[in-house]
């Protein structure tokens, strides 16, 4: 999307928006009121989350570690520099991204699949669509336990499966794969249920006029469906992303981040609880909350006027 | 007309909003005393023996003081994490606490919990098996009162082998012509990235007469060949076609499961192996019925895995020295905010008498510290106990130091699958990551 289209339809907006004439008394009351009744959300807000972000990025910049109170003192950006040199940051992350971009793209095509499905079933529609959210109510590590003991060899039916001697859980390349199996499992229904909101925004005499037109069901499907679907899909794909990368449950059920599974968020946990070492951790969380910031950026940026918010334009463009 | 609805409303909203704020920051409130209440914080494995032993003591207190159990969380890091959090935060509500043996150094250095009077000390070293009162002390002072210990031993199939393999390589011997006949064979280990794998690597260099780490911080694990011979133990152990297929994530309880199935020949682990074999019910370990060979079957056959199941001392890594076996356990310490000291110290010069003890280690199989339980009975007679005293008498400790959980992290992770452990490289990055973890510098894994 280039900068001159972005420009002419925010125009509307603001064409749309109050003319600037002076509020009356009245409005003006209500104006603060409005303040006044916000204030306390507004406040708790920033008591419980501008205030622990505030406090991490400043905790990052100290060698602050609770088993040494008496060193602690202000060191600049070198917690960063330890973390950005450090191998073990760089193996998290490549984790995490593997496990991201392949488990978000598999529930992608699982969970378009799905929705397709529920949205066109006739029948028992409604008895599809619970089976289909079952392992999405089903607890994170409770899922996690039942998929460690279905790849245990002499425990699980998975394992049996196998030839005899193979322990998926206690190799890099079959532990990650069985971590995406499990983070696929659990999360496709909540994109086919993001997706199917999405299958709702297409109007139905578009696709018959298609099909009259000649259009089967693979062009139908790319030319007017996914494009009218866009803006479910940037909400669906940045919400599972964004989930995606910050996983920890799984991990630490199925391998505790053995074999080099553990992902950013585990390297954080680790560094913040089990060594007490506030510093290091801090900056950790703070380059998480940055790697997914560029994240929604880049998300924001690729599919444009989409995101949400900017539908009414797009619409009143059409 | 409008400006009193206005300032109603406005009255409302803001009355609300007060109400939003009073609650947010509405703090816990402090109960009035009455009396000296110490609250002693002790893990949920073994609440129900915690919770008698202070009971006991309160009676026994005769009024001057009342103890009140808090259960604190099941896995030993929770605990940690509980604790520490607590103590930063100055919760003066904390007066006695069950810490495990490795939190000693750090809690001492971090000013949490305060030094035993000397004349107290004194006493307790008296009366305390050595290795465990040396995990309870730091810089030369006790900070922590030794409550249980813990030792592993070697637990076997006396069906399978005519007698208990006396060293490391013999016992990978006897696995792989057990594992060529068609037996169980399996070695279960600690193999996993946790600290049992650190508890392994530990007891093994010890053994082999090395150390990782001394107490003012300089990092020893290099010199002479001790690590060598100990991870040359456990790469062969690891990587030995008798070796379960699991061992890289296999903890205490895998270990003891595999035996239980009838899988494992041999496992080096703690002595609640032993408790769990004879237990009966759904949990009852021991079941597993064996056919003649010594395999698990299905059928009754009348001979069950724990009719075969033996203990012997911890096989040593050079011949005809006895092996140095790591001891665990739990510590009684006293927090730095405590309101109440002196009662807290006398406190747990009760919670740890005889009689607490005894109870411990009857009704949930912990070796007691004090050395004149294992003299009497019902200690005297069995053989596991003695088994016990033994290997606790040669028994080595886990590096002291305040940062030996970042430690203990960095050797797991190294050492983490041991099947691939290359000595020669993997000396040298322990060496540079101890010395970096020491410092609590760099980022752990």
């Amino acid at each position: 999307m280039t900068m001159t289209t972005e420009s002419d339809l925010r125009a509307p907006a603001s064409a749309r928006g109050h003319p600037r004439a002076p509020l009356s008394q009245g409005a003006r009351s209500e104006h603060r009121l409005a303040a006044l009744l916000c204030a306390p959300a507004a406040l708790v807000i920033l008591v419980v989350t501008a205030y622990p972000i505030g406090y991490a990025i400043y905790l990052s910049l100290q060698r602050f570690d609770l088993r040494f109170p008496e060193q602690s003192s202000f060191v600049g950006l070198a917690n960063y520099g330890s973390v950005l040199t450090s191998g073990h940051w760089w193996q998290a992350l490549t984790t995490t991204l593997i496990i991201t971009v392949v488990s978000v793209a598999i529930e992608f095509v699982i969970g378009l699949a799905l929705a397709l499905a529920m949205y066109r079933t006739l029948i028992g529609r409604g008895l599809i669509r619970t089976v289909v959210l079952i392992p999405y109510s089903i607890i994170t590590v409770v899922a996690a336990f039942s998929w460690q003991f279905a790849w245990t060899p002499g425990k699980g039916y998975l394992a049996a499966l196998l030839p005899q001697g193979v322990a998926p859980l206690t190799d890099h390349t079959s532990a990650i794969g069985v971590i995406i199996l499990a983070e696929v499992w659990k999360t496709t229904p909540f994109m086919a249920l993001l997706l199917l909101v999405g299958l709702a925004l297409v109007p139905d005499e578009l696709l018959r006029a298609a099909q009259i037109d000649g259009a089967g069901p693979w062009k139908r499907l790319t030319k007017i469906i996914l494009p009218m679907m866009k803006p479910a899909i940037l909400v669906a794909l940045l919400f599972r992303t964004l989930d995606a990368f910050r996983i920890f449950d799984n991990i630490y059920i199925l391998t505790n981040g053995s074999n080099g599974t553990a992902s950013v968020s585990m390297l954080g946990y680790d560094n913040l609880f089990k060594v007490f070492n506030l510093g290091i951790g801090s900056a950790i969380s703070v380059l998480i909350v940055i790697v997914v910031s560029i994240f929604a950026f880049v998300f924001i940026k690729l599919f444009g006027v989409v995101a949400p918010g900017a539908e009414d334009d797009e619409r009143r463009l059409r | 007309m409008c400006g009193g609805v206005y300032g109603w409303r406005r009255a409302a909203a803001a009355a609300v909003g007060l109400l939003l704020v009073a609650a947010t920051l509405a703090g816990c409130g402090s109960n009035a005393s009455e009396g000296v209440v110490l609250y002693v914080y002790a893990p949920v494995d073994g609440a129900d023996q915690y919770a008698a032993a202070v009971a006991y003591c309160t009676r026994a207190a005769g009024g001057r003081y009342t103890l009140e159990p808090k259960t604190s969380a099941r896995s030993t890091d929770d605990q940690r994490l509980q604790l520490a959090r607590r103590l930063v935060a100055d919760d003066a509500d904390l007066d006695i606490m069950l810490m495990d043996v490795i939190w000693t150094a750090e809690f001492a250095r971090a000013g949490w919990i305060r030094p035993y009077p000397a004349d107290l000390a004194r006493q307790m070293e008296q009366e305390t098996l050595e290795r465990p009162y040396e995990t309870g002390t730091y810089q030369g002072k006790l900070y922590a009162a030794p409550l249980n210990t813990n030792t592993q031993l070697l637990w076997y199939r006396k069906d399978l082998v005519p007698h208990p393999p006396k060293t490391w390589d013999e016992m990978i011997k006897m696995a792989e012509g057990l594992k060529a006949r068609g037996l169980p064979h399996y070695i279960e280990v600690q193999g996993a990235q946790f600290e049992g794998l650190t508890v392994w690597f530990n007891t093994l260099i010890t053994s082999a007469g090395g150390s990782i780490l001394s107490e003012n911080g300089d990092v020893l694990v290099a010199r002479g060949d001790g690590a060598r011979r100990a991870l040359g133990v456990m790469a062969r152990v690891a990587t030995s076609p008798a070796a379960n297929p699991s061992l890289s994530v296999s903890e205490e309880t895998d270990a003891r499961l595999a035996m239980e199935a009838g899988l494992a020949a041999f496992q080096v682990n703690y002595s609640f192996v032993h408790a769990s074999m004879y237990a009966s019910g759904p949990d009852g370990g021991g079941d597993t019925f064996i056919d003649p060979l010594g395999r698990p079957t299905l059928q009754d056959t009348g001979r069950r895995v724990r009719d075969v199941f033996g203990w012997a001392a911890y096989p040593s890594v050079m011949p005809g020295k006895p092996a140095t076996v790591t001891v665990g356990g739990l510590n009684l310490a006293v927090s730095t905010t405590s309101r109440h000291p002196r009662e807290a110290f006398e406190a747990v010069q009760c919670l740890r008498n005889r009689k607490n003890q005894l109870r411990n280690a009857v009704e949930a199989g912990l070796p007691p510290t004090l050395r004149e339980l294992y003299n009497a009975p019902p200690l005297r007679e069995a053989l596991v106990w003695q088994a016990i005293l033994d290997s606790l008498t040669t028994a080595s400790v886990r590096p002291k130091t305040p940062a030996y959980q970042s430690v203990s992290i960095v050797i797991a992770d190294l050492l983490n699958p041991p099947a691939e452990i290359n000595p020669d490289t993997v000396l040298r990055q322990l060496t540079d990551g101890i010395s970096e973890a020491v410092n609590s510098e760099g980022v752990v894994p």
